[in-house]
Formats: structure tokens, C-alpha cells, sequence
């Protein structure tokens, strides 16, 4: 599954040297669990995403690992440190063998 | 009503495989947990995890965990098909050790958060949510 798989990530424009952020991540993807089955009764092969990274500056944030029991569209809200101006990167690896990722810059006020 | 001897033992029976069928569920969630502490002991103190009491949609179940001063926080739903469902871990920039996201509940069921410490300590968290429509398909 690599169509209309569009990440989108909220991240402050600015922030004061040392503040914390609040940062929400969203991706489209429908997450098909393995579990499901279609109308003949055959099981939908699973395909989600199953591992999400953030980094600011090439320094880890956040490594989640994720598994079926995470919704369609995943979701997620963390906090991050940011003492100097930077750029975020935000990478999503997918079943397939897919990598999307998407970068936000946070000047300092 | 009378019961025979057969009777008596066939509830005897059905009463205990009634007990023994929760124990089969929560293997495979059992063996995660050993995975992820080495048998290490739990405490109860030090880790949040927030879910809704009553989760209308079991597709879309809301959850966070909090455990300042942890390094991962493994997260388990007991009664899914697959106990897995989420694993965190904090890089040194984070700025708190806390996430939020959402997640898939097959039924009513205890959600485990479990956060190793940075001393190699670890302790747990659990909440029952009621869910009244599943979310694993089937």
C-alpha cells in the first residue's frame, strides 16, 4: 500500500532556547491488521506501518515500534527538547518496504 | 430441578476450563512482558496510562502514557489477537517521556503500559476499558 499515504506533522514555528514542545504527528494509512477477512472469506494480508521515528538535529526523540493494535490514520503526540534552532525529521517505515518521512524547521525566538 | 452425578461433573468440568481459558489468553501477553523485563519485578508506581473508562468504538481507542524518567514504555492490550501494541522509546531529546496515540481493542480488557526506568527498573500501570464495539474485524 504506497497510494494517498500523506504524512502530516503539527510542529510550533518557534520556540524559546531550551523549551519544551508539544508535537502531534498524523499519517494516512489504513493499517490493515492481518485479522480482517473479505467477502469470499479470505484473509486480508497485513500491511501497516510498523516502525516510526523522530529525530531533531540527527539526535533521537522518539522510536516507537508499532504494531496491528495501532488505529488506521496513526496518531501520535510527544514532547520534544529543543535548545537550538533545527529541523525535525519525521520517518515512517512501512510493510512494504516504504519510507515516508517529512522535515519541519523550528527557528528560536 | 435434580442433578445427576453427570451433570455435577459436567459443570465441574465446564467451570474449569472456564478458568483456565483467561490463563491461555494472556500467554502470549505474559511472554511480551518477559521479553521486554527479563522476569524482572514490576513496580506499581511511576508510570500513567490514561484510557477512557468506556470506549464506544474499539477502532479508534485514545490512550497516553507518562513515565518520567523511562527510556521505553512497552504498551500491551491483553485481550487482542495480538497482545502487541505499541513500543517507545526516548531519545535524548525528548521532552518528557510521555506519548499519546490511539489504538485498536478487540473487546473489554485490560490495557498494560509497562516503562523501563533509566536505572533498569521497571514498573507497570494497568487499566480495564470497556469496549462496546470491537475493533479487530472478524
Amino acid at each position: 500500500m504506497a497510494s494517498g499515504v500523506k504524512p502530516r506533522v503539527k510542529v510550533p514555528k518557534t520556540a524559546a532556547a531550551g523549551d519544551v514542545v508539544t508535537i502531534k504527528s498524523l499519517i494516512s494509512h489504513k493499517m490493515e491488521s492481518g485479522q480482517r477477512k473479505d467477502k469470499e472469506g479470505n484473509t486480508i494480508p497485513r500491511s501497516i506501518i510498523n516502525r516510526f521515528t523522530v529525530e531533531f538535529n540527527g539526535e533521537s526523540v522518539l522510536d516507537m515500534t508499532m504494531e496491528p493494535a495501532i488505529s488506521t490514520n496513526p496518531y501520535v503526540q510527544f514532547e520534544a527538547k529543543v535548545p537550538e534552532a533545527g529541523e525535525f525529521t519525521f520517518t515512517w517505515y512501512d510493510d512494504d518496504g516504504s519510507v515516508y518521512d517529512t522535515k519541519k524547521a523550528i527557528a528560536i525566538a | 430441578m435434580e442433578f445427576s452425578r453427570r451433570d455435577t461433573l459436567a459443570m465441574g468440568l465446564g467451570a474449569a476450563v472456564v478458568t483456565v481459558l483467561p490463563f491461555r489468553v494472556n500467554a502470549a501477553a505474559d511472554d511480551q512482558i518477559a521479553a521486554f523485563t527479563g522476569g524482572a519485578d514490576m513496580a506499581d508506581a511511576g508510570i500513567t496510562l490514561t484510557a477512557p473508562e468506556i470506549a464506544e468504538n474499539g477502532n479508534t481507542v485514545p490512550i497516553s502514557v507518562d513515565a518520567p524518567g523511562a527510556t521505553a514504555i512497552l504498551v500491551l492490550a491483553t485481550g487482542n489477537p495480538t497482545p502487541g501494541v505499541a513500543q517507545f522509546n526516548f531519545g535524548p531529546m525528548a521532552g518528557s517521556q510521555a506519548a499519546s496515540t490511539r489504538i485498536r481493542l478487540a473487546g473489554t480488557q485490560d490495557v498494560v503500559a509497562i516503562a523501563q526506568m533509566a536505572d533498569g527498573s521497571f514498573a507497570k500501570a494497568s487499566t480495564t476499558v470497556k469496549v462496546t464495539i470491537g475493533g479487530c474485524g472478524g
